[in-house]
């Protein structure tokens, strides 16, 4: 079976975020993979090891990007494709990514294309369902369950809490949602490995690619942060008054109740 | 330039969902004084024509079919490309919903469009109209529009204020579309949700931490959620320790949710979590720990065990409420 993942490097979720310039401070951060991309990579690595194929993993970035790369190859992928934009791409969207995305993807006969639900960074949850619909394949967006038997896919999705259950077929495209699968951490041998394996790296015009093609549609313009709260109020007393007097609060100052 | 906006309505247990009246208003921003077109998809819409009509919409367009009667992405798909030929908009808002955020992406695809999801607030009108949406699950926000084309928007529960419902006329009219080549069968839906109060639109949440302890430790937590209205959430701690499931998740991974009023039980307040809830409009903490760091984020604090807490304000809010 012919597997890719689709991965995003993004701050660690410990980090606060720092807007300076109108940008946000990356410097000192720390990246990890996209949390819910690690479920997919778990997941194609799974599937491949009961059904046999490769699993590719696939990012868009610029030469930091191959540290994830590396980390997805430890956990067991067995190709990374690294398509640098840095040189090429000053602003990119969803459009842009999914746009690349495709046309990497597009003579690459993939049975089964995995990803992240969303991106904890941008949250827009856009390429995933953008890319299948550029390569005609279909997608079924925040999975927990995934089993492949032949052609036919069975498949358990998170809707807003309850779970529907539903068969499809391959060619898919699918994205992971918490819940998934426990991802492994990589091992020493992993990782050792791990800097073996191969990992292209292509510029858009190993794709034929023009920068006008894959121009942003929005434009960002201001970031900043929400405003600090002021200090709340720790109660005191006895507790039962504690409990009226947060009931009243509610009711009369918050006015929420 | 005055607009032409589809809204699609979304119905959820037999009764259109508030965040489509939310989106009405949004499109009525967008719209700057042009035309609120509401679009139903399903096997049987067309009665909640009218509803939209009074939350705002100038008419609205039903596409009926046996296949649209649970949502596939194929379905949905063919349906509202078929209302976006006749109609030709200039701008679309849908729900971010569960449909909103599998549908929207492909309808953007297949318009070449930009897509600007999870918008919590728009300043501005018509073609000035710039929208605000969260980043880093509301660690940042950013403004955002659209460079050209069509402005299409996926818009969050609970944010943007529905118009007052009002008695108006307007036209439901129906197209007939041949739904055909559906990939996903749908099999099942197993309801999983408490009560039916969905977590992402509710108006308050007890969630609770790892301090909760055990699944029947959840308990008191949605008796009070019961008696006010509310959905029962929880932090990552909680899922991982098996105490409920991970649908339940409130933080950076898990949902991001904006109640009016968040009560976080024995959740000690980690990063990730403040994430998923720091926007709410009143935060309310109790916590054994005094230094715990929910209490940084919090209106009100009380330090205690949760166990004692919750039950006696379920009990002094069913003595005024």
């Amino acid at each position: 079976m012919n597997i890719y993942v689709l991965v995003k490097r993004t701050f660690d979720t410990e980090e606060k975020i720092v807007v300076s310039g109108g940008k946000i401070q990356e410097d000192g951060a720390e990246f990890i993979i996209n949390p819910y991309d690690e479920y997919a990579i778990e997941e194609a690595i799974t599937v491949r090891d009961a059904h046999g194929g490769e699993v590719t993993v696939i990012t868009i970035g610029n030469d930091e990007a191959e540290k994830q790369l590396r980390t997805a190859l430890a956990m067991g992928a067995d190709k990374a494709v690294l398509i640098n934009t840095e040189d090429d791409v000053e602003e990119m969207d969803q459009f842009t990514s999914a746009y690349i995305l495709a046309e990497y993807l597009k003579d690459k006969k993939a049975d089964l294309i995995l990803a992240g639900n969303v991106a904890i960074d941008g949250g827009s949850g856009q390429v995933g369902p953008r890319v299948a619909d550029l390569l005609g394949i279909n997608y079924v967006t925040t999975i927990t369950s995934l089993s492949i038997e032949g052609e036919k896919v069975s498949i358990i999705r998170d809707i807003e809490g309850d779970a529907e259950e539903l068969e499809t077929s391959l060619p898919l495209l699918v994205t992971a949602q918490q819940g998934l699968n426990e991802p492994r951490y990589p091992s020493l041998p992993g990782i050792m490995k791990a800097k073996k394996k191969p990992l292209e790296e292509l510029e858009l015009d190993d794709l034929d690619i023009e920068e006008d093609d894959v121009e942003a549609k929005t434009e960002t313009i201001e970031i900043y942060l929400p405003p600090k709260k002021a200090a709340g109020r720790i109660l005191e007393g006895d507790l039962s008054n504690q409990v009226t007097e947060l009931v009243s609060l509610l009711r009369n100052e918050a006015k929420v109740i | 330039m005055a607009k032409k906006v589809l809204v699609l309505g979304e119905t959820r247990e037999g009764a259109l969902r508030n965040v489509s009246f939310e989106a009405i208003a949004a499109a009525k921003k967008i719209s700057g004084g042009g035309e609120v077109v509401g679009v139903l998809i399903g096997d049987a819409v067309a009665d909640f024509g009218a509803e939209l009509v009074a939350y705002g919409a100038d008419r609205v367009v039903t596409v009926e079919h046996p296949h649209l009667k649970s949502y596939t992405s194929d379905g949905y798909g063919q349906a509202f490309m078929a209302v976006v030929e006749q109609e030709s908009p200039e701008g679309l808002v849908f729900g971010h919903t569960s449909v909103g955020k599998d549908l929207a992406p492909k309808i953007a695809s297949k318009l070449q469009a930009g897509l600007i999801s999870d918008v919590t607030d728009i300043e501005g009108e018509g073609d000035d109209a710039v929208f605000i949406r969260p980043i880093f699950s509301g660690k940042a926000f950013e403004k955002v529009k659209l460079k050209d084309g069509i402005d299409f928007i996926t818009v969050r529960a609970n944010n943007i204020a529905p118009l007052e419902r009002q008695e108006r006329s307007g036209d439901v009219s129906s197209l007939s579309v041949d739904i055909t080549n559906l990939r996903t069968i749908i099999k099942n839906v197993v309801r999983k949700s408490t009560e039916g109060v969905d977590l992402s639109e509710a108006k308050v949440i007890v969630a609770g931490g790892r301090g909760v302890k055990s699944t029947e430790g959840f308990e008191p937590l949605q008796e009070l959620a019961n008696l006010l209205g509310g959905a029962v959430g929880a932090s990552r701690g909680a899922c991982d320790a098996d105490y409920c499931d991970y649908s339940l998740q409130i933080g950076q991974t898990g949902k991001v949710v904006t109640p009016d009023l968040y009560i976080a039980a024995g959740i000690s307040g980690a990063i990730q979590h403040m994430a998923g809830m720091s926007n709410s409009k009143v935060i309310v903490a109790i916590n054994k720990d005094p230094e715990a760091n929910i209490f940084k984020v919090a209106d009100y604090g009380i330090v205690g065990d949760l166990f004692e807490v919750i039950p006696m304000l379920t009990e002094e809010f069913k003595k005024v409420m």
